[in-house]
């Protein structure tokens, strides 16, 4: 705005610009290259949210008028005891994920971090599994576990470090860690490479003054590696955390939220009431909840992570 | 300067775009409903060449192909088939309903169709069902639970009932007789027991097995034997639970102490559904209770024998599952879609391709048939028809099926947990059967 203020004050060209249509302005140029893009988002988000959050008011049939029945929904959601449980539990999951993830993800990256023979070819291997679609993933990783036609306990069995088959997700900490197992294997690689560009965007220099001041690699790595990594994991833990609260594919496929609902994630009481029980309001409210969450978060998370850059 | 009018272009080309992904999201969202068109069709609908869209799940699909090639072959409508995977079949139907794009006809799990009937997914054919000649001899437990409200909605799509299959090499090798089957459930655990004992040493051989995480399969295997005591698992009109009554606490102990004895198999506690008829077929276990369909499947070379599945201490009974199939309450193509629906229980579609391939037929009066003699098997199943039971609830399948429902809580802590904890967990099948 501020430019085409000082454009049309300016006294050498006063006459053309006033002459100019609406439509030749840069404003109108600005607009119309947003113009698509505002259409996109209007119409694949905002019109959508809108939608939602006028169904949680409502009680929403699968075929026929909607009935304004506001807050009933939302009580609902309080008053359901499986939303606490699975609220618990998506907790409980996103926290131990976002922690091994990024071990498992910042120790890949320290390996391959530096140029060698080799490098190339582990840094591919690493990011491999990134290139798996992810419900592929977990239907491999279902097989990997079947104790039917599952060759993980055939091996086992053979080499005598067990006799009789592994409940790999048939108990609630078995079918937690079985399905950690499988994110980690899916999204290492691609952690790993967030990282890596972080890793490579800090000065070779600093590295080499702290050598000659005599820095041992552990003080290295606290105290240059660390520190100017910081934004590179903060994204990488906000992909992670909001990814994980949001986790659906690996326990629908894997696990179906048992044994007995211990691995019912937030989103799969979503799934479960639209299209179970077919209850499309308080699927919505559910949802709504889920967002109000989210973006509390995430701003929570934005806001360390600025107060880190100053 | 000269780039004015080219951006004025380029604006313009972009403003189109934009209008036309506006245009075409308007018309994706449009309302499509069509009524119930000409009832001057007559009782056959309409073979003029339209296109049908039909949806089955993956569970009965060999019988939905068979029935739509063979109606392809003879008729000018043609049947464009989808087959959805089993587990994300009422999801599918559900969201494709909310956004009203139904194909024109689908099958449906017969103990979902109440629930749908309810939710006005279905068209009301009442009148055109009324006028089939053999309409009395269709499946009675399938036309009942497609019947809300006094109106018709659905025809009998497949027929899968629950029986027990028992392996009579395993029977012979164990020293049992082949040729006696239990007659009751306490004689069956007892049989699995002995074959366990005598054959399952190596653990490669199991007395017996069940889907020991799977809703409906418990539904599908236990229950008959509920039923052939005379017992019930829910009042009539399917609101009230009844599971914490015998004799369903005495089907749970009787299977309880298969598992706590290892009659079972060591995967039975986690088996989730997807694999649970697997295991019979490779000849590893001596008894259980299988879908009928599965029987056409077996390894011919396989020796195996049928019976009724028998109550604690005896009778007889058997879950009539299976599908059925309605014309959507959306569809614009009405009369050639009961065109086809209706052949598929017609003599000819019931004889030539059902019955030819072993399977079980949709009407009672064409029980006893050309191809039914050859196998006594298939004439037992056929027989278990008028005898077996579908029940009825509004809210069966987030009650019963749903793997987060509270029967497969109830279940899994009667047979392998806390029988402490029944009472409050059957409170929670009771509340959702209310909803």
């Amino acid at each position: 705005m501020t430019t085409t203020t000082r454009i049309r004050t300016s006294p050498a060209r006063p006459a053309a610009v006033a002459r100019r249509p609406w439509w030749r302005t840069r404003t109108a140029a600005g607009l119309a290259y947003a113009a698509p893009t505002a259409v996109v988002v209007g119409l694949l988000f905002l019109a959508p949210l809108g939608l939602v959050g006028w169904m949680s008011l409502n009680r929403w049939p699968l075929l026929g008028d909607a009935e304004f029945n506001a807050p009933a929904n939302y009580e609902k959601v309080r008053d359901d005891p499986l939303f606490l449980d699975a609220a618990v539990f998506t907790l409980k999951y996103t926290v131990l994920v976002t922690v091994l993830l990024s071990a498992a993800a910042l120790g890949l990256a320290l390996l391959v971090q530096e140029r060698r023979r080799g490098t190339g070819f582990f840094r591919t291997a690493y990011f491999l599994p990134g290139a798996v679609g992810f419900a592929a993933a977990s239907l491999l990783f279902y097989g990997l576990y079947s104790n039917e036609f599952g060759p993980l306990d055939t091996i086992l069995q053979r080499l005598r470090i067990t006799d009789e088959p592994v409940q790999w997700i048939g108990t609630p900490n078995g079918a937690l860690f079985s399905t950690i197992a499988l994110v980690i294997w899916r999204f290492a690689g691609f952690n790993m490479l967030i990282l890596l560009t972080g890793l490579q965007s800090i000065p070779g220099e600093l590295y080499e003054a702290a050598r000659v001041d005599g820095a041992s690699r552990w003080q290295m790595f606290r105290r240059i590696t660390l520190p100017l990594l910081r934004p590179t994991i903060a994204l990488m833990l906000i992909l992670s955390i909001t990814g994980s609260l949001l986790a659906f594919d690996q326990f629908f496929i894997l696990t179906n939220g048992g044994p007995d609902n211990s691995t019912t994630t937030l989103v799969m009481v979503i799934y479960r009431n639209a299209f179970f029980r077919f209850d499309l309001g308080g699927a919505a409210a559910l949802s709504v909840v889920l967002l109000v969450v989210l973006v509390g978060l995430n701003a929570l998370q934005l806001r360390v992570l600025r107060r880190g850059d100053d | 300067m000269t780039t004015r009018p080219l951006r004025g272009r380029r604006l313009g080309a972009q403003l189109l775009a934009a209008g036309v992904l506006l245009a075409g999201a308007l018309t994706a969202c449009s309302d499509d409903t069509g009524g119930d068109g000409k009832e001057a069709a007559g009782v056959n609908g309409t073979d003029d060449g339209t296109t049908i869209t039909m949806w089955t799940r993956a569970a009965t699909q060999t019988q939905s192909e068979r029935l739509v090639k063979q109606y392809n072959a003879t008729h000018k409508n043609q049947v464009k088939l989808t087959v959805i995977p089993t587990d994300n079949y009422q999801p599918r139907i559900a969201a494709a309903a909310g956004a009203k794009q139904l194909p024109d006809v689908f099958a449906a799990d017969v103990i979902f169709v109440p629930n749908y009937t309810s939710q006005g997914l279905f068209k009301d054919l009442t009148d055109r069902i009324s006028r089939l000649p053999f309409k009395d001899a269709l499946a009675p437990s399938h036309m009942e639970l497609g019947t809300y409200e006094d109106r018709l909605y659905t025809l009998p799509h497949t027929l899968d009932l629950s029986v027990i299959f028992y392996n009579k090499d395993l029977y012979r090798k164990a020293g049992l007789d082949p040729e006696k089957p239990p007659k009751t459930l306490k004689e069956l655990a007892q049989q699995a027991t002995t074959i366990d004992q005598k054959l399952g040493r190596d653990g490669k051989v199991n007395g017996t097995f069940f889907g020991g995480n799977c809703g409906g399969c418990f539904v599908f295997t236990f229950w008959p034997s509920v039923w052939a005591a005379g017992g019930e698992i829910m009042n009539d009109d399917g609101t009230r639970s009844q599971v914490d009554q015998a004799p369903m606490t005495e089907v749970f102990d009787i299977w309880r102490g298969l598992y706590e004895n290892g009659v079972t198999g060591p995967t039975t506690k986690t088996e989730q559904g997807p694999t649970w008829t697997g295991f019979f077929p490779k000849g590893t276990v001596g008894v259980m209770p299988m879908p009928s369909t599965t029987l056409g499947l077996m390894p011919p070379s396989m020796d195996i024998g049928v019976t009724p599945i028998p109550g604690p201490d005896g009778g007889e009974s058997t879950f009539v599952g299976g599908d059925s199939i309605g014309i959507s309450a959306t569809s614009d193509h009405t009369d050639a879609a009961w065109n086809f629906i209706s052949w598929t229980v017609s003599d000819e579609a019931q004889t030539e391709v059902m019955a030819k391939n072993k399977d079980v037929l949709a009407r009672t009066d064409l029980a006893d048939n050309k191809y039914s003699a050859a196998d006594p098997r298939i004439v037992l199943i056929n027989s278990l028809v008028a005898k077996g039971r579908t029940p009825y609830a509004l809210r069966f399948g987030q009650t019963f099926n749903d793997p987060q429902g509270p029967w497969l809580r109830y279940a899994r802590e009667a047979l392998f947990g806390d029988t402490g904890k029944l009472p409050e967990l059957n409170k929670a099948v009771d509340s959702s059967l209310k909803q």
